[in-house]
């Protein structure tokens, strides 16, 4: 049995803790609470406060950049690319390895995980150099080779978890049945993993989307909005549309993750447990 | 009568354990055949080399007289119903039991009228839309039966299919897998652990020990004559008598066993007997189980019927006695 | 069995396939292996390799160029006194934040793990889930916005009267600074906030696991619930927290963004590898520069195992 916090006689927190708890929670929201106020603010080039007032006039003055709309464009090709190189690969790791034990089994996990593991100026680097070395140009493609890479353990975690609580004798089942490997897959496997595949896939694009330590690397001359918005931070002139992107990608990146944490409830997957 | 399904030699490694050692069995068509024995005895991997979840390492088996080398589950004409049912939770119960004949490219309406038959047989007709979750142990024990027997298998593979179940529920499938089986004339291969079950539904059943058959006989044939001391061990109870209280018995260094329903009360002149205290008695009901300890350190259980004699009390002198013929000479192990 | 029908959906070659995949199971591993193990085999492993290698080429300071030649100078010079100093900056702030992060967010996962009940408890992980995931180049920047002069903080302390306990603060030698947004003090508070969450989830998983009759055994065994906290919960939610501590030590030691936008001028490890390669080009200094964060967390992922935080991972 495990501690069940249910329970009607479970101790009640003493008031100091509730208020470090509920402090707490402030704390981290805190920052994201400013973000979205002060996309509303009037104020063009300092970040006084109180607000000065309210308007909608820099959401209008965001949408007419061009080059704001060329970064959330490439942002989400490449958020795009990379998902769906992850979701096949991380899956195909995540079927080898989840229920048999061979040697170096220990050697691919850790691999797999490396790339989120070390520090994003190491894989950054590394990826560059290495793309130098090979006479690469940096651009779109490496950019979404990068992001591929440090997507694939979303994809396999959530795929993981998953097969390992799906009993194994389904399979055994459909085989007796008298389904092939390939029907297997899709009627049995495909709808087992389908919601995890789905929550992966929706924790890797939000992963993409807002990277931006190993894409300052790999990037050359193309601007992923997180490099764009990097960028912007040194022209006071831009503070109201800056506010306003940085509203967009906060709401880009947590939506994602509300919903990949519906899509796994009632199961002991652990959505993002692991970004 | 011909041979459904035939194991010559069959071994299966799993690394350096055998789980099945050189096993040579053949079960004959429309047989209800037990394999009884211990977890880890082997019984189950020898269902899962039939069903093709598991390639034998060596050895080799015949289904109706085919070799199963090479073929994968999906290719043989045996269905299985699982310890866990297994059954699709995604799919709702007519969609369960249809999977067999959608896989085998079989149209929608009939698929649906043969699996909505299938239903009625277990008698879960009008179930067909529920979920897996929506049902009990025992329905879905029944659906797991439907699907299988839905695509007509020859023979029919049962993993422990009432382990999960209550002891009425229990009892209560066990009659009625038996009157199926009868009815459908297909071959049952039932793997159990519980030595009751196996001898009340099977035609013949075979013992496991440690990946080995020890013994391949009608229940009664078990019972009455094991030919090992695991056999007479597991199958019901049994006093195995052995080293120098067997010798002083029955003069030779062999060990016999006796049931304690075979023991008697009293001395005898012309039938083996036995002193000793009567150490413990357990109250069963309609019977009562006592143990009698003998001077040379081994323990003997008498069972007696509570209408019938006085029951002695615990630590008097006792002498008890079995009729010759209910002695059963046994081998350490099988040959 | 007599013989195999073929039926309409039965596709041959994929049937013939999943045969093969049957009978040779490990192939079937291989096949799924192939793709995965290539990719990070070319792209991850080999560029980590390509790194590490040219660490040891040489750069000539006058010409500005690397050649080939193979040197340890670049290892040498992470012990110049400058060079010295950056990375014991960077292992000092991930120190600092670490603790701060283990501070603040075990009373936060106490709460959640022990006393959030029903739907509380799932808007706590999500409540902590969102800002976890939330844009870490947006939360940088709100950051910056909060610390400005003028901005929310300044105008906090302002209203309460207390505008001089900044200014004391400021003036403290090593965190203080100019402004709060170029202190270490704000570097230090921007870097525990952004991964704080890394560190709340992994603790509160660890207490989450703790038997509930542990702790019933516990008070029946006559523990005062204090004695209870430091003797039963304390020493199984360790692990917790050093399975968090891996990742604040590990994302602090990396960061190159934070030290850019907020706080003193001092160079991180992150920022000098930036720089390296970027305006100098001095990738084989760079290279060697990204071996001591690396070797740092591998000796410190050493020291987690020991203390059993993967457990807890």
């Amino acid at each position: 049995m495990r501690f069940n916090p249910t329970d009607a006689n479970a101790p009640r927190a003493p008031w100091w803790l509730t208020t470090l708890a509920i402090g707490g929670i402030f704390f981290l929201h805190f920052p994201i609470i400013m973000v979205a106020l002060y996309a509303f603010n009037t104020e063009e080039s300092a970040f006084s406060f109180p607000l000065q007032g309210f308007t909608f006039r820099w959401f209008i003055a965001a949408s007419e950049r061009s080059d704001l709309l060329e970064a959330v464009w490439l942002s989400i090709k490449i958020a795009l690319i990379a998902t769906v190189s992850a979701l096949v690969l991380g899956t195909m790791a995540a079927a080898a390895l989840y229920r048999r034990n061979f040697f170096g089994k220990e050697a691919i996990t850790l691999v797999l995980i490396l790339p989120i593991a070390l520090p994003g100026i190491v894989t950054g680097i590394a990826l560059l150099s290495a793309f130098r070395l090979a006479d690469i140009e940096t651009g779109f493609w490496t950019i979404a080779i990068g992001h591929a890479t440090f997507c694939v353990v979303v994809i396999y975690n959530n795929v993981v978890a998953r097969l390992r609580r799906s009993a194994y004798s389904l399979i055994e089942a459909s085989m007796d049945l008298g389904a092939d490997g390939w029907q297997t897959f899709r009627y049995v496997l495909l709808p087992q993993l389908a919601t995890s595949l789905l929550a992966g896939a929706v924790l890797a694009f939000a992963l993409s989307f807002d990277e931006i330590i190993v894409t300052t690397f790999t990037a050359g001359q193309q601007q992923t909005l997180p490099i764009w918005l990097l960028n912007q931070l040194g022209r006071p002139r831009d503070v109201p549309v800056t506010n306003v992107v940085a509203l967009g990608i906060m709401l880009l990146t947590t939506l994602p993750i509300l919903l990949a944490w519906r899509l796994t409830q009632g199961t002991e997957d652990t959505a993002g447990a692991s970004k | 009568m011909h041979i459904a399904v035939e194991f010559q030699q069959v071994s299966r490694h799993f690394g350096g354990v055998r789980a099945v050692d050189e096993v040579s069995v053949q079960i004959m068509d429309g047989e209800f055949f037990s394999m009884l024995g211990p977890s880890g005895s082997g019984k189950t991997t020898c269902l899962r080399l039939i069903a093709g979840f598991e390639q034998a390492s060596a050895g080799a088996i015949f289904i109706h007289g085919v070799s199963a080398q090479g073929l994968p589950p999906y290719r043989r004409d045996v269905n299985t119903v699982f310890q866990d049912y297994a059954l699709f939770p995604h799919m709702n119960i007519l969609d369960n039991v249809a999977y067999g004949l959608k896989v085998k490219g079989i149209g929608q309406a009939e698929r649906y009228r043969q699996a909505e038959a299938a239903l009625d047989m277990v008698a879960l007709g009008g179930f067909g839309a529920r979920k897996p979750g929506q049902m009990s142990g025992g329905q879905r024990q029944r659906v797991a039966l439907a699907r299988a027997l839905v695509n007509q298998p020859r023979v029919l593979l049962l993993d422990e299919p009432l382990g999960a179940l209550d002891l009425k529920l229990r009892e209560q499938m066990q009659s009625e897998l038996k009157a199926l089986q009868k009815q459908l004339g297909i071959t049952f291969i039932y793997v159990t652990h519980d030595q009751g079950e196996a001898l009340s539904m099977s035609d013949r059943v075979a013992v496991f020990n440690q990946g080995k058959i020890e013994q391949i006989d009608t229940p009664k044939m078990l019972y009455s004559q094991p030919k090992t001391v695991f056999v007479a061990d597991f199958v019901g109870t049994a006093n195995v008598i052995r080293g120098a209280l067997a010798e002083q018995i029955t003069g030779a260094a062999q060990a016999f066993a006796v049931r304690p329903e075979q023991i008697r009360l009293g001395a005898s002149t012309s039938e083996p007997q036995i002193n000793g205290q009567v150490a413990d008695i357990h109250y069963l009901g309609a019977s009562s189980r006592l143990a009698l300890q003998v001077s040379s350190g081994e323990r003997v259980w008498v069972t007696l019927a509570n209408d019938s004699a006085v029951i002695p009390a615990i630590g008097s002198a006792l002498t008890v006695h079995w009729p010759k013929h209910s002695m059963v000479l046994l081998n350490e192990t099988a040959s | 069995m007599s013989s195999p029908t073929q039926f309409p959906n039965q596709w041959m070659p994929l049937r013939r396939l999943s045969d093969l995949f049957w009978r040779q199971p490990k192939l079937l591993l291989l096949v799924l292996l192939l793709p995965p193990l290539a990719w990070f085999g070319i792209v991850y492993l080999g560029s980590l390799l390509a790194l590490l290698w040219q660490s040891f080429y040489t750069f000539d300071d006058f010409t500005m160029a690397v050649t080939q030649q193979l040197t340890l100078a670049n290892y040498q010079a992470l012990f110049d006194a400058a060079n010295y100093d950056v990375v014991l900056r960077t292992f000092v702030m991930a120190c600092a934040v670490t603790l701060a992060s283990a501070i603040l967010g075990f009373p936060i996962a106490y709460y959640m793990a022990r006393y959030a009940k029903g739907w509380q408890k799932g808007a706590m992980y999500v409540a902590v889930m969102l800002p976890m995931w939330a844009s870490y180049i947006v939360k940088a920047y709100a950051w910056t916005v909060i610390l400005a002069k003028g901005g929310v903080v300044y105008w906090f302390y302002n209203q309460l009267g207390l505008s001089s306990v900044i200014d004391a603060l400021l003036a403290l030698p090593s965190i203080g600074g100019n402004s709060l947004s170029t202190s270490n003090l704000g570097r230090f508070t921007v870097f525990t906030y952004i991964w704080l969450p890394f560190m709340i989830l992994p603790i509160q998983a660890s207490i989450e696991r703790i038997p509930a009759n542990l702790i019933q055994a516990s008070a029946d065994l006559g523990a005062t619930p204090r004695q209870t906290f430091s003797t039963v919960i304390l020493p199984l939610a360790f692990p917790g927290v050093v399975a968090g501590s891996i990742f604040t030590f590990s994302l602090t030691l990396g960061d190159y963004i934070i030290p850019q936008l907020i706080g003193p001028s001092g160079l991180y490890i992150g920022t000098m590898v930036y720089t390296m390669q970027g305006s100098i080009g001095n990738i084989p200094l760079a290279a060697a520069f990204t071996v001591v964060p690396v070797l740092i967390i591998a000796l410190y992922l050493t020291i987690a195992r020991r203390l059993g935080a993967f457990d807890a991972l």
